[in-house]
């Protein structure tokens, strides 16, 4: 009986997951795209040393970060796909959206600064799950890199 | 005080050296903020209330460091990284350290005459 409930409750759980889950997903790499396209002028470095012939008026610290947690399809799909090995498609996608997220809220902001670019880029992951089983996978990545803002940007 | 993570900053230079500057807090994650978590479990998705705690702590522990490199005499922290650890179930430890430094703006060299 309680393998039943167990199962249903797995079962609806999951289904939700997928619906919800896919849905916001997908919307999110819309939003993702469209952000990436209206920063594109922004260059972005992980390099530490500025070309000689840009004119630099001042750098500022930037950081972007996000906390993203998975649904819980994904949950199930990656519980099932632990027992056989390989890819792990649904965590794969997470953190793509988790990293480009990032990267969009750390030029944002360099982009309010009125930086042309930023440098010496580095990213930081960190598991921010509790420590028991079946709990929610979470992580947060941040983004963070010196903005530049150059003489001939007003 | 000029922040950044580059070795310097562009148009100054070194003056002096102070040495590693660090600030460091340690945050647990709210109840209401997790019993939100608590559903988005199920959805999955980004949590906003974790993405601002971390920020806020984040903001903290520059705060930090910026407090002992002025109580250094510094003007800047350059090379600055920062690191999060998960170091107990629901608590992160948000960590921002740097090299102090006094920077001296570089005059700028008059342009040659054509």
């Amino acid at each position: 009986m309680e393998l039943i409930l167990y199962l249903a409750v797995t079962l609806v759980l999951g289904s939700i997951g997928f619906f919800f889950g896919r849905r916001a997903e997908r919307r999110h790499f819309v939003q993702i795209h469209a952000q990436e396209q209206q920063l594109s002028e922004l260059l972005v470095f992980t390099q530490k040393r500025l070309p000689s012939q840009m004119a630099v008026r001042k750098t500022e610290l930037v950081v972007g970060s996000v906390v993203i947690a998975e649904d819980y399809f994904k949950r199930i799909v990656s519980g099932l796909r632990n027992l056989f090995g390989g890819r792990l498609v649904a965590y794969e996608s997470l953190l793509d959206r988790a990293r480009r997220e990032a990267v969009i809220r750390m030029k944002s902001k360099a982009a309010a600064l009125g930086a042309s670019a930023v440098f010496n880029v580095r990213f930081e992951t960190s598991t921010l799950s509790e420590d028991r089983p079946n709990a929610l996978f979470c992580a947060e990545v941040m983004c963070y890199g010196t903005a530049v803002v150059t003489e001939d940007n007003p | 005080m000029l922040l950044s993570n580059l070795e310097s900053v562009p148009g100054h230079v070194i003056a002096r050296h102070f040495g590693l500057v660090q600030g460091s807090t340690v945050r647990a994650k709210h109840a209401g903020r997790d019993l939100l978590a608590g559903l988005k479990n199920i959805v999955g998705g980004e949590l906003k209330g974790y993405t601002e705690l971390l920020e806020e702590s984040r903001k903290e522990a520059t705060d930090r460091m910026i407090a002992q490199a002025r109580s250094m005499g510094a003007n800047a922290v350059v090379n600055i990284r920062f690191a999060t650890s998960n170091i107990a179930s629901g608590a992160a430890e948000v960590f921002a350290y740097g090299t102090a430094v006094q920077l001296q703006a570089i005059t700028p060299r008059p342009a040659p005459q054509a």
